[in-house]
C-alpha cells in the first residue's frame, strides 16, 4: 500500500498525547472494584466478546497515555471504527494484569476482533499497512472508511 | 539478569534459528527498558503474524517479564530479501 497510507502510517507512532477522537459511541470501562473480580477469566472472556471491537489501553481514546496505544487509537479512526470497547488499564491493576495472563501477551495495547486476541500495536499497524485490516473489519460487517477514501483517490 | 541488546540478540538468534537479528535498545526514548527487534527466521514460513510474534515472545518470555516496551518485526527470509531489494 502506497501513498497516503504509507504517511499517514509513519506518522502514527509520532502523534502526541491528547488526540481528540470526535465519534459516536466510545464505551470506556469506569473504573470498578478493584479486585480479582475485575479480572477473572470469565469476566475478560465476556469483555472481549461483548463488541465486535475490543481494545485494551493505557489511556483512553480521547487521551491516550503511551504511544503505543495511541497507534492503535489512531488507526482505527483513519479506518473510520469509532464503536469500539475501549478499556484503560491504568484504572485497573487487575485489569492491567488480567488481560496480560488471558491473552498470554506481555504488553498493551491488545486487541481483539470479533472475540479473537489480533495481537498488540505492531500487528495492527502491519495489518493495516498490508490491507488485511480492511478484509478483517468487513469479515465483522465494518466497512473501513478508507475503502471510500482509496476510491476518492482512483478517481482523481 | 542480563538485558541487553547484544544478548537479546544472540538468545534470538539461537531460540528461533534466526537468519538475521537486529535487536535496537529504545529505551532512551521510552520511560524504561525497551526494545525493537527484528528477526528473519524461516521458522517464521507459514505462519500468520499472531503466532510469529508469540513464538518470539516465547524465546523471550523470562526476559519480557522485565521489559517494559517491546516492538518486533517477524519476517521470512523471503521476505525480508524484498524489503532489502526496496
Amino acid at each position: 500500500m502506497s501513498g497516503s497510507l504509507g504517511r499517514a502510517s509513519a506518522a502514527l507512532l509520532h502523534l502526541g498525547r491528547g488526540v481528540l477522537l470526535r465519534g459516536p459511541a466510545l464505551r470506556t470501562r469506569s473504573s470498578g472494584p478493584a479486585g480479582s473480580g475485575s479480572a477473572s477469566r470469565e469476566h475478560l472472556d465476556a469483555l472481549v466478546k461483548k463488541d465486535k471491537v475490543v481494545v485494551f489501553l493505557k489511556g483512553t481514546p480521547q487521551q491516550p497515555q503511551c504511544g503505543f496505544s495511541n497507534a492503535v487509537v489512531q488507526i482505527l479512526r483513519l479506518h473510520g471504527v469509532s464503536d469500539y470497547a475501549a478499556y484503560n488499564v491504568l484504572e485497573d491493576p487487575d485489569l492491567r494484569q488480567g488481560i496480560k495472563d488471558y491473552s498470554n501477551w506481555p504488553t498493551i495495547p491488545q486487541v481483539y476482533l470479533n472475540g479473537e486476541f489480533v495481537g498488540g500495536c505492531d500487528i495492527l499497524l502491519q495489518m493495516h499497512q498490508n490491507g488485511d485490516l480492511v478484509e478483517e473489519l468487513k469479515k465483522l460487517g465494518i466497512r473501513s472508511a478508507l475503502l471510500d477514501a482509496k476510491t476518492d483517490q482512483d478517481s482523481k | 539478569m542480563e538485558l541487553s541488546a547484544e544478548y537479546l540478540r544472540e538468545k534470538l538468534q539461537r531460540g528461533l534459528e534466526a537468519e538475521h537479528v537486529e535487536v535496537e535498545d529504545t529505551t532512551p526514548s521510552r520511560c524504561a527498558a525497551s526494545f525493537r527487534v527484528l528477526v528473519v527466521s524461516s521458522k517464521f514460513q507459514g505462519k500468520p503474524l499472531l503466532q510469529r510474534h508469540r513464538l518470539v515472545n516465547s524465546c523471550l518470555e523470562e526476559e519480557l517479564r522485565h521489559i517494559h516496551a517491546f516492538e518486533q518485526k517477524t519476517l521470512t527470509p523471503e521476505q525480508w530479501d524484498k524489503e532489502r531489494q526496496k
